[in-house]
């Protein structure tokens, strides 16, 4: 649609640094580095998560950690089962998605509140977190796999070409299927937004009640949104557990789910590359802060959350983009081209 | 007894002793209404006379305690908020509600592709915002707009989805005596293929449209007549106009 064209703009210059990296950042970079790297893409793919259900669905889940937790606990117990890694695969974005299904039809079909919806979701994470601790024993397991309490589950097969159990996935590969993904994601999430579809998303999140005045049904998009961010939760979680080989509790804990929080305040709320941007950067510095014994890396972390919201509330990518935009703007000559159609929508999703 | 009853006919929309409690308050009592296909009414009251809650009810955004609202001879009381916009009862409330984040051509092509195939969803967009002079600023984002341009977007909203029914709440106000004449011009072309409840309290506004007003008090619909001869009522004069009877 021509009315999208400066959105579309953004979007493609975002998917082409994205594999402009995918070519050419493996051939520069070390191995050790590029592990580090590919975390903070399967971060990020968590971080775009929450970044499409709270910044174009309006739905805060502080339980976004629930479903990544499951994705991975549900390939790792799968996989160990199964041995072939692909039906594993299809499973960790299966199951997150059918738990958000279910979870998002009691909250948005039972019309409960905003404030019921944060509760509800940090609650679940919260007894995912304990019922997941509280399986130590070895009476504790799923067909071959112990769920391990609070040790977790260590050597997780790792993914292997579909339907070839022999030919797992290296580090280097695992680089470049996390950021592949990222950018299927990204881009699914982009062109989702910019249907007809993702316009009433939007609506709904501006004025549920108008939606519902002109005959739009806000629930079943709700659930909609949220059952797609449990799923590439999910898929994040897959590939999280596939990352390190290893997957434990803490993953659904109470720190995780503010870190998503988090990146996506940081980076912008109400863009799909924001929270990409938050979630590498806030991850690099919790590395760097690692590093040092001066600071201790929380409390450095939630300075860096209090700065934002009062001195940058909107989160880094939306404000880049109103500098940039005021700095075109003046250099622009006066007037108005009949072609240049800037939309609210548009703007919403630039980046 | 009911309108079709009189007349034979199913009235477009009809309501049989529909009452609504708040706790202790009785925000409706058995209020029997009905309204023909493209018939235009107007109804008045004080404040807190039910006006704004009997909107409410006929699009489903509050459920009544008891009785039935039959729209085309199907009852839509219980049904769900989004159900009554879904049958064709388009509402333009009092504070225009509307995509505030959005543009003006974004708010009003939304309504239109609920009810049209992309293409021409774009053309009732175009034309509708045409009809209401609001062509020349699809591009502003709508919470940008002063009150009265947003009156007109919200307009454009509601008949872009090309509803037999349209509910105003307060069509006119905050508008300049130019863009009353102006509304109240629109108002009668768009009763010639739409069905209007008017809600107003400017009763020069009122003479220019209204045919029949129903005047509603603490509840309760207490006249129902012509304009000329609801303004004479001394009943109505004492509750509505504060004036005593002679």
């Amino acid at each position: 649609m021509a009315r999208f064209a400066a959105s579309w703009k953004s979007a493609a210059l975002c998917i082409a640094i994205g594999v402009l990296l995918l070519i050419f950042l493996p051939n520069v970079i070390d191995d050790f580095t590029l592990i580090q790297v590919t975390i903070y893409l399967v971060m990020s793919v968590l971080a775009v998560s929450l970044g499409f259900i709270w910044g174009f669905g309006g739905i805060l889940c502080f339980g976004q950690a629930a479903f990544f937790g499951l994705g991975a606990y549900t390939y790792a117990i799968s996989v160990v089962n199964m041995g072939d890694s692909t039906v594993p695969f299809m499973l960790s974005i299966v199951v997150p998605a059918l738990f958000a299904a279910l979870l998002g039809y009691v909250i948005f079909y039972g019309r409960l509140s905003d404030v019921y919806m944060g509760v509800i979701t940090l609650t679940v994470t919260l007894i995912l977190f304990n019922l997941i601790n509280s399986t130590a024993g070895p009476e504790w397991k799923i067909g071959n796999a112990p769920l391990g309490g609070f040790n977790g589950i260590p050597a997780i097969p790792p993914l292997n070409w579909p339907g070839n159990a022999d030919e797992s996935i290296t580090p280097r590969g695992m680089f470049n299927l996390s950021l592949g993904l990222l950018i299927v994601v990204y881009a699914g999430l982009r062109a989702l937004i910019s249907s007809r579809i993702g316009h009433v998303i939007v609506a709904i999140k501006e004025n549920e009640q108008r939606a519902q005045l002109l005959g739009y049904d806000p629930r079943a998009y709700k659930l909609f949104v949220f059952t797609l961010g449990g799923a590439i939760a999910g898929l994040a979680g897959c590939l999280f557990a596939n990352w390190g080989s290893f997957t434990s509790p803490t993953i659904f804990g109470l720190a995780q789910s503010a870190q998503i929080i988090i990146w996506v305040i940081v980076g912008g709320l109400g863009t799909l590359m924001g929270p990409v941007v938050g979630c590498v950067l806030i991850q690099w510095l919790t590395t760097q802060i690692g590093t040092q014994q001066t600071f201790n890396s929380n409390l450095v972390l939630g300075a860096i959350l209090v700065l934002f919201v009062l001195l940058v509330p909107k989160g880094l990518v939306p404000s880049i983009g109103m500098l940039l935009e005021r700095l075109g703007r003046r250099s622009a000559p006066a007037g108005r081209s009949s072609d240049a159609k800037p939309v609210a929508l548009a703007k919403e999703q630039q980046a | 007894m009911t309108a079709a009853g009189v007349t034979g006919v199913t009235p477009l929309i009809e309501t049989r002793a529909l009452n609504v409690r708040f706790g202790g308050v009785h925000a409706t009592r058995d209020v029997n209404f009905s309204l023909a296909e493209a018939e235009l009414r107007c109804v008045i009251g004080p404040n807190g006379a039910g006006k704004s809650t009997f909107f409410k009810l006929l699009t489903g955004q509050v459920k009544p305690t008891s009785g039935q609202i039959l729209f085309r001879g199907k009852d839509i009381s219980r049904m769900q908020p989004h159900e009554p916009g879904r049958m064709g009862i388009g509402i333009k409330t009092q504070v225009p509600s509307l995509f505030n984040g959005l543009s003006v051509w974004e708010n009003v092509w939304l309504s239109a592709q609920r009810v049209n195939l992309p293409q021409r969803a774009k053309d009732v967009t175009r034309t509708t915002l045409e009809r209401v002079g609001m062509l020349a600023e699809s591009e502003a984002i709508t919470g940008t707009l002063a009150h009265g341009q947003r009156q007109w977007v919200e307009l454009a909203v509601v008949l872009a989805a090309d509803p037999p029914l349209i509910l105003l709440d307060e069509p006119a106000a905050g508008m300049s005596d130019a863009e009353v004449a102006r509304t109240a011009e629109l108002i009668l072309e768009i009763n010639r293929q739409h069905a209007l409840v008017v809600v107003e309290h400017d009763m020069s506004f009122i003479r220019m449209i209204a045919k029949k007003v129903t005047v509603l008090h603490q509840g309760q619909v207490i006249r129902e007549d012509t304009p000329d001869r609801i303004m004479a009522d001394p009943l109505v004069q004492q509750i509505y106009l504060g004036k005593k009877p002679h």
